[in-house]
């Protein structure tokens, strides 16, 4: 009774609601550059949801310029004493730069976030290889039972089958409509099995943490990784997410420690290669998975035997098994960037392999769009 | 209608209402019938995102008004405690789960308001012909007042009027056209129903032969004091300036830019209606923008009079006296105007309780004398009942805020520092103080604006003229609206203003924004 209300009620607010949504996400396209290079919306993720602080959008009239406005106000004080310290519309420091414009905290989902992205980069829809073959299960409540748990009891069906049975054996007494279940009268929800085909997908990310690789170049890939995940996890059903750090030796670790980690021996890039290739082959089989390498370092590497090492293991035993392999460069005062380079060299022709270079938080979308406008 | 069914109060709030109606009728309230509605907070949020009215017309506006309550009421940032709509009957409505004291609370508080709707004269301006078109301001008065004021229903057909517009012409135009007169709203005439601005002329006067006034002289003085070529002169002047008055369009400024536009901007059907609509419902506003301090004060008043009489029982006032002192508490140093307002009631039932007032006391100098006056007049309540009725924020401050309540109330002024980057405290210097709160006031806080010339410069351009009183317009906001206006008016637009103290002249032809200094 009181949902109906609230459906019919919301749904008036609803269409405005709705059109506002599409301002803002008007605005937030528009600045989307500006929120991405200052991964601004990084740290407020909740679930599903971001949040994204926008200006408040206002209507402009002739009105008066607040700074020259001044006004009355009560209280304690002196000449010369700060009125509203506390208050941060008043204009204290920079918030208030603009005395009166407020800010408006707008959630959005991370669905949404990447379909906005993806509108703006233009990104294409990932062609899915084919590997749909993982069944799911799931169970659906959709069906009635006479037996069952009392937890599941359908409380309305049962209800009604005992007034059925109360009308049909006379019992009922509209003066007095007591109606009484009987265990006969119990109806209960029972459940079917749905089976259905789910693409699932991997990404695999590594980063170089040895010590050329700075606060700032980790920033860069945490947050390009958060767009990633975001873009890659609208175009699949279910993405995991793991992450390989390595220096001299590779290993893995979880997210927060992907991104804290600060090593300082020297780099062997085979070595997280390995891991990855290991890591395939043992959890994700790649008729089932699409795989995606995302590997990130200055570009920095031990010795060219190494690098070699690295583009047999890639040739052999990742490519044929990934749907791409990504290597993002991250520019650093230290690392030489010769690796990306040799990739280039290697696999200059081959669609698989996607290098970019991220000079810095403005290169970030521009790599993003590298990395993704393929629709691998 | 299945809402007001959904959301009719519970039986024991019923009663309440009963009770408080008729305490508050006992004490001299005269209202208009009034129904309360119980609502959950998403309910609240969604009527109050609508400015109190179940039904507007479509506007994303009202969808980020939403959104900023739902979001503060989420983080427990704000409560909308109270909201009753100008109308007859008066719709209130109760949010659902609070206390009871707090219903009796927000009861007692909406017939305050209720019977300043009723009552306070600029709200005349509200009352609808018996077709529910705008009429001009009614003097009808006492219990048989009873003033059709259905804007739950106007404003309802509104909305339906512009749904009809946006199914022929799309979403995106009609909005795109409602931000526009947003824009524009605040260029009204908040006094055009009380005075008759443009009386029409039976038929056009010839123009008679022009007259140099001249000095009074005697007959042999009279050459050199109106001396010839002076007349001739004048006789001049005055014949140019006549010619030039003779394609003067419109012949007098008009502050009412939205009824120029109306009648003179080349719009289509459509877009004339929803500039209509727009520019009626901004009237409807005026009154509740013009008797913010007095409107508040009174329902507080009120509150506060039957709640502590005979409306709470004495468990309940320690919940009631917090509540209270949640609404009338100032922090940072903001005017609160629920409690300037109660307090110059107040102080305005004092004084006339105690014969306060006139030359006596005005003239006494006796500190001691003044202290201890009170010539047992009562007069108090007649007082203040006459004040709801007469008055608005502006002759109300400034008629009754005195010298004595400024000081004791802690007032200020306070001003933008661009020394220290911020607001500071200017003065507590009495005269100061009431001029910038009148000033602030004054045409409900908007820049006086007008319509000077509708053919400028013999182009069809627009020229628009801030009365400047001292406080520059906000520029960027000013550009945005010149463009709006521009939408309307189709030709370039102007408006002359002043910025940091000389005249300019702001210009958008279409393409691009302007600024030229100009001679005043």
């Amino acid at each position: 009774m009181c949902e109906t209300t609230t459906l019919l009620m919301s749904l008036k607010i609803d269409q405005d609601h709705s059109r506002f949504r599409k301002i803002v996400r008007g605005k937030i396209r528009q600045n989307l550059r500006r929120y991405i290079s200052q991964g601004e919306m990084l740290g407020r993720k909740g679930k599903d949801l971001v949040s994204i602080p926008i200006p408040q959008i206002d209507i402009p009239r002739f009105t008066f310029g607040s700074k020259d406005k001044g006004g009355v106000g009560q209280g304690e004080g002196d000449p010369g004493d700060t009125v509203g310290s506390d208050d941060s519309d008043s204009g204290t420091g920079k918030a208030g730069q603009d005395a009166g414009e407020h800010i408006l905290e707008v959630d959005v989902t991370l669905d949404e976030l990447a379909e906005i992205l993806g509108e703006e980069l233009e990104l294409p829809a990932i062609e899915n290889k084919g590997k749909s073959r993982i069944i799911s299960a799931k169970d659906r409540y959709t069906g009635i039972r006479r037996v069952g748990p009392e937890s599941l009891k359908h409380f309305k069906r049962t209800y009604k089958e005992a007034l059925k049975r109360a009308i049909a054996s006379g019992v009922y007494n509209p003066a007095r409509p007591l109606v009484v279940p009987q265990r006969d009268d119990k109806r209960f929800r029972s459940w079917k099995e749905d089976q259905e085909p789910v693409a699932n997908a991997v990404i695999i990310y590594m980063m170089d943490v040895s010590g050329s690789m700075g606060d700032e170049q980790k920033e860069i890939v945490r947050i390009e990784s958060f767009w990633i995940d975001a873009w890659l996890k609208r175009q699949y059903k279910g993405v995991e997410s793991r992450y390989i750090i390595h220096d001299a030796v590779a290993r893995e670790v979880d997210r927060d420690t992907f991104f804290r980690t600060r090593e300082s021996g020297g780099t062997m890039i085979s070595s997280a290669y390995k891991l990855a290739v290991d890591l395939i082959q043992r959890e994700y089989p790649p008729e089932e998975w699409n795989i995606y390498p995302f590997h990130f370092s200055d570009g920095d590497n031990w010795s060219m035997d190494d690098t070699l090492v690295c583009i047999e293991l890639m040739k052999e035993k990742m490519l044929p098994f990934v749907n791409m392999f990504a290597y993002g460069q991250v520019e650093s005062p230290y690392g030489s960037g010769q690796f990306i380079k040799d990739l280039r060299e290697q696999f200059g022709d081959d669609e698989r392999v996607i290098t970019s270079e991220i000079r810095d938080r403005d290169a970030i979308v521009n790599s993003i769009k590298d990395f993704l406008g393929k629709g691998k | 209608m299945a809402f007001a069914n959904e959301t009719a109060l519970p039986r024991y709030l019923r009663v309440e209402q009963d009770r408080i109606e008729r305490i508050a009728s006992d004490s001299g309230l005269d209202f208009f019938p009034t129904v309360f509605e119980m609502l959950s907070y998403d309910q609240m949020n969604e009527v109050a995102a609508y400015g109190g009215f179940p039904n507007r017309y479509p506007h994303w506006r009202f969808g980020m008004e939403y959104e900023r309550l739902a979001k503060s009421y989420e983080y427990g940032l704000s409560k909308i405690y109270e909201m009753v709509i100008n109308n007859n009957p008066s719709y209130a409505y109760l949010l659902e789960g609070n206390s009871l004291t707090d219903q009796k609370l927000v009861m007692c508080h909406v017939y305050g308001h209720v019977d300043f709707f009723k009552n306070n004269f600029a709200f005349r301006t509200t009352d609808l012909d018996s077709g529910g078109r705008v009429l001009a301001g009614s003097l009808e008065s006492g219990s048989e007042y009873k003033p059709n004021r259905k804007w739950v229903d106007k404003m309802a057909n509104h909305g339906s009027l512009v749904r009809r517009i946006v199914d022929r012409h799309g979403i995106e135009k009609v909005e795109s056209l409602i931000d526009v007169c947003l824009s524009l709203e605040n260029l009204i005439d908040p006094w055009s129903r009380f005075v008759v601005r443009r009386r029409h002329k039976e038929a056009e006067e010839e123009p008679t032969e022009i007259v140099v006034p001249r000095l009074k002289s005697k007959d042999y003085m009279d050459e050199f004091i109106n001396p010839e070529n002076f007349i001739k002169e004048q006789r001049t002047r005055l014949l140019a300036e006549r010619e030039r008055e003779k394609g003067r369009f419109p012949t007098e400024p008009r502050q009412d830019v939205l009824l120029f536009l109306l009648e003179h901007a080349p719009l289509e059907r459509w877009e004339r209606s929803v500039l209509g609509v727009m520019r009626e419902e901004a009237y409807y506003f005026v009154p509740q923008m013009q008797t913010k301090i007095m409107n508040e004060g009174w329902a507080s008043y009120h509150h506060s009079s039957l709640m502590t009489g005979a409306v709470a029982d004495w468990s309940e006032i320690i919940d009631y006296s917090e509540a209270n002192a949640g609404v009338m508490a100032t922090a940072n140093g903001q005017l609160n105007p629920y409690k300037l307002g109660v307090e110059l009631f107040r102080s305005v039932e004092e004084r006339w309780n105690k014969g306060r007032f006139g030359r006596e006391w005005e003239e006494c100098d006796d500190l001691d004398v003044k202290r201890d006056w009170d010539l047992r007049l009562g007069l108090g309540k007649q007082k203040i009942f006459e004040v709801r009725a007469l008055y608005n924020d502006v002759t109300f401050i400034d008629e009754f805020l005195t010298p004595e309540f400024a000081m004791d109330h802690k007032l200020f002024t306070f001003a933008w520092s661009n020394r220290s980057d911020r607001f500071e405290i200017e003065t507590r210097e009495f005269r100061k103080v009431k001029e910038k709160l009148l000033a602030q006031l004054t045409n409900f806080g908007n820049p006086v604006i007008y319509v000077q010339d509708g053919n400028y410069e013999n182009r069809g351009e627009l020229l628009l003229r801030h009365d400047h009183r001292g406080v520059d317009l906000r520029s960027d906001y000013a550009r945005d609206t010149l463009t709006a206006l521009h939408r309307l008016w189709k030709r370039p637009v102007c408006i002359v203003t002043q910025s940091e103290n000389k005249p300019v002249t702001m210009r958008y032809d279409g393409t691009e924004h302007s600024v030229v200094n100009s001679d005043a």
